[in-house]
C-alpha cells in the first residue's frame, strides 16, 4: 500500500518543529526583538499562496472574487516582508562590539 | 514553466535557508549573514512560484504592483519606525500574516481548482480541514495582533479588561469553532466558512482584552507561535514545503519565547492566558500598606556616589523605553568609564514589554552588546559592586519576589539589586509597578530614590559627575 502524500508532509513539519525548537534556543536572549521580526518576515512566505491564488484568473478577467483576496494577501505578506527583512537589518546593524581603542 | 519536482526542491532550499537565518542570531556577529540567508532564501520562494505557474497573463502587471505598493509601504515603515515602538510594529506585523493566512484561505475556498484542492462545494476533505485551521488561525493571530498593538501604542488602555462569565464565553466559542468546522467539512456550505472565519476573529479580540500591558512580552511571543501555526496551516493545504517549514519554525519560535517569558515571570502559560494579573484584588493588598520612609536624593547626590563607585550596574527596565532615555543613559555611562568607573548592564528577561526590548535600545544607543549580561550571567556580581542604577524597572528588582510567598510575584527570578552597597531608583513616583505590589527595595536603608523623569534625571546626574 501506498504512503499519503500527507505523512510525508506531516513528517517534514513535525521534524521542522524540532530543528525550529533547538534552532531557536541557541538564539541568544539580547537577540529575541530581532529573532521575532525575522520570524515575521519569514512567515510572509505565505505570498506563494497568494500569488497562486492572484494568478489563477480566467481569460476574460484579472479581478475576480478569488483573485481579489490574492491581490490584498499579496499586499499585507509584501508589507511583512521588506519591512520585516530591512527592520531586521536596521536592528542587526546596531549590535556593535566594544572598540578596542575606547576602553 | 518547471515541474513541480523542481519547484519542490527549490522550496526545500528555502526551508532550509530560513533555517539558517534562525541559526545566524545565536550570536551578533552572524546575525547579519543570517537575515541575508532570509531573503535569499525568500527571493527563490517568491521566483519558483512564478516560475511554476507559468501562466504570465495580465494579472502578473497587477501581481507586482501591488508587491511594489506593499513592499514600499513595508520599506517606508521600516526605516522611519523609532526602535522604542518596536513592539507596536511586531504585533502589527503579526496581524498582517494572520489577515495575509485568512485571505489566501478564503481564496483558496472560493476558488479551490486554481490550488488543485476540487471544485467548488466539493473540496478535497484534508484540504478544508487544512484551510479551515489556517483561516482560523490566521483570524485569531489578526484580532488579537491588533488589540496587541493598540495596548502597546496606547490607543487602548494596557489594563486587563475583564468581565463575568468571560472565560465561560471563551470557551464556547473555541468549541463551536471546533464544531462549525466540522459541519463545514460535512457540508461544505460556504455560510459555515464565514462564520468560522467570522467568530475567529471575535474569540482572537476577546482572548487579549483581559490580558495586561506588562504582560505583552508573553502575548506578543504567543501570536508569533500562532502567526507560524496559521502559515503552516496554508502549507498543508497549499502543499508548499516552503510554507510547511516556515510555519513549523516560527511556531516553535514563539512558543519557545512564550515560554522564557513567563519563566522570566514565574507565571504559568495559562496563568497569563487567562488574564487579569495586576487588576482588582491586588490593589486592596496595595491600599492596606502603612507609610514607611523612604530616602530621596537629587542628581548632585547620585553623581557623588557614582564618582566615589569603582563599580556601577544599570537595571533598565520599560520605564526607560517611555522616557526614551536610553541615548542619555549612555551618555551618562561614557562619563563614569572616563572616570575609570566600571559598568555593566543587567537585563531581566521580561523587562521591557517585548522579548529583547532593552537589548534593543541599549544597541541603539551605541552601547556595545559585551557590556549587556543577562540574569543569570550577572546576578552574582550584584553583591560586589558599588552602586545599582535602576531605572524605569520596578517589579523585577523586588526582593518581596524571595522573601514573601503571599506575594503574588513570589518564586519569579529577581535582580539581587538590594546587594548592591548602594542602589539608586529613578522613580517618578512611589507607586507599585505592573503587579500592584510595593516594592520593598524602595525603604531599604542603602536605597536612594531620584524622583524625576528618567531621561531628565540622568542629564541632570550626567552634569554633576
Amino acid at each position: 500500500m501506498e504512503i499519503d502524500p500527507f505523512i510525508f508532509r506531516l513528517s517534514i513539519f513535525i521534524l521542522s518543529i524540532f530543528v525550529g525548537y533547538y534552532v531557536v534556543w541557541s538564539v541568544t536572549p539580547s537577540l529575541h526583538t530581532p529573532l521575532m521580526s525575522v520570524t515575521n518576515a519569514i512567515s510572509s512566505v505565505i505570498i506563494v499562496g497568494a500569488i497562486i491564488a492572484a494568478l489563477a484568473t480566467n481569460v476574460e478577467s484579472v479581478f475576480t472574487s478569488s483573485s481579489i483576496f490574492g491581490f490584498l494577501a499579496i499586499t499585507l505578506a509584501a508589507i511583512n516582508i521588506f519591512g520585516g527583512f530591512l527592520v531586521t537589518q536596521r536592528m542587526l546593524a546596531m549590535y556593535k562590539k566594544k572598540k578596542k581603542d575606547k576602553s | 514553466m518547471i515541474s513541480a519536482n523542481l519547484s519542490a526542491i527549490f522550496y526545500l532550499i528555502s526551508g532550509v535557508l530560513f533555517i539558517l537565518a534562525l541559526r545566524g542570531l545565536s550570536s551578533p556577529e552572524t546575525s547579519r549573514q543570517g537575515n541575508l540567508f532570509g531573503i535569499i532564501g525568500m527571493i527563490i520562494a517568491i521566483t519558483v512560484t512564478f516560475l511554476s505557474i507559468g501562466n504570465f497573463s495580465s494579472g502578473l502587471a497587477y501581481i507586482f504592483m501591488f508587491m511594489l505598493l506593499g513592499g514600499a509601504i513595508g520599506a517606508f515603515i521600516a526605516f522611519k519606525i523609532p526602535m522604542t515602538a518596536m513592539p507596536e510594529l511586531v504585533a502589527g506585523f503579526h496581524s498582517l500574516v494572520g489577515l495575509a493566512a485568512v485571505f489566501v484561505a478564503i481564496s483558496a475556498f472560493i476558488n479551490p481548482t486554481a490550488f488543485n484542492l476540487g471544485t467548488p462545494g466539493d473540496i478535497k476533505l484534508a484540504s478544508l480541514i487544512e484551510m479551515s485551521i489556517g483561516a482560523a488561525v490566521g483570524a485569531i493571530t489578526f484580532s488579537g495582533s491588533v488589540i496587541a498593538f493598540f495596548k502597546l501604542q496606547g490607543v487602548m488602555s494596557g489594563a486587563p479588561i475583564t468581565f463575568k462569565g468571560q472565560h465561560l464565553l471563551n470557551a464556547i466559542i473555541l468549541i463551536s469553532i471546533i464544531v462549525l468546522t466540522y459541519l463545514l467539512c460535512v457540508t461544505q456550505s460556504s455560510n459555515l466558512f464565514w462564520i468560522l472565519i467570522g467568530i475567529s476573529f471575535l474569540i482572537g479580540f476577546l482572548l487579549i482584552i483581559p490580558i495586561g500591558g506588562a504582560d505583552m512580552p508573553v502575548v506578543i511571543s504567543m501570536l508569533n507561535s500562532y502567526s507560524g501555526w496559521a502559515a503552516a496551516g496554508i502549507g498543508f493545504t497549499l502543499e508548499n514545503t516552503a510554507l510547511i517549514i516556515t510555519g513549523a519554525l516560527v511556531g516553535s519560535s514563539g512558543a519557545i519565547l512564550s515560554y522564557i517569558m513567563c519563566k522570566g515571570m514565574n507565571r504559568s502559560f495559562f496563568n497569563v492566558i487567562l488574564g487579569g494579573f495586576g487588576a482588582t484584588d491586588q490593589l486592596s493588598q496595595k491600599q492596606a500598606k502603612e507609610q514607611r520612609p523612604v530616602k530621596s536624593g537629587n542628581a548632585d547626590d547620585a553623581a557623588f556616589l557614582m564618582k566615589n563607585a569603582s563599580s556601577v550596574i544599570i537595571v533598565p527596565g520599560y520605564g526607560m523605553a517611555v522616557a526614551q532615555a536610553q541615548h542619555a543613559l549612555r551618555e551618562m555611562v561614557d562619563t563614569l568609564k572616563k572616570n575609570d568607573i566600571k559598568v555593566s548592564y543587567a537585563i531581566h528577561p521580561v523587562a521591557g514589554r517585548m522579548p529583547g526590548h532593552m537589548n534593543v535600545l541599549l544597541a541603539e544607543a551605541n552601547v556595545p552588546y559585551d557590556e549587556v549580561f543577562e540574569l543569570e550571567e550577572i546576578n552574582n556580581d550584584f553583591a560586589n559592586a558599588d552602586v545599582a542604577f535602576v531605572i524605569g524597572a520596578n517589579d523585577v528588582t523586588n526582593p518581596v519576589a524571595k522573601t514573601d510567598p503571599q506575594s503574588p510575584i513570589y518564586g519569579m527570578p529577581v535582580l539581587d539589586v538590594e546587594k548592591c552597597k548602594s542602589v539608586l531608583f529613578v522613580k517618578r513616583s512611589l507607586s507599585p509597578g505592573y503587579a500592584g505590589i510595593d516594592n520593598d527595595l524602595f525603604y531599604k536603608e542603602n536605597t536612594l530614590m531620584l524622583f524625576a523623569d528618567a531621561k531628565k534625571m540622568t542629564e541632570d546626574i550626567t552634569k554633576n559627575l
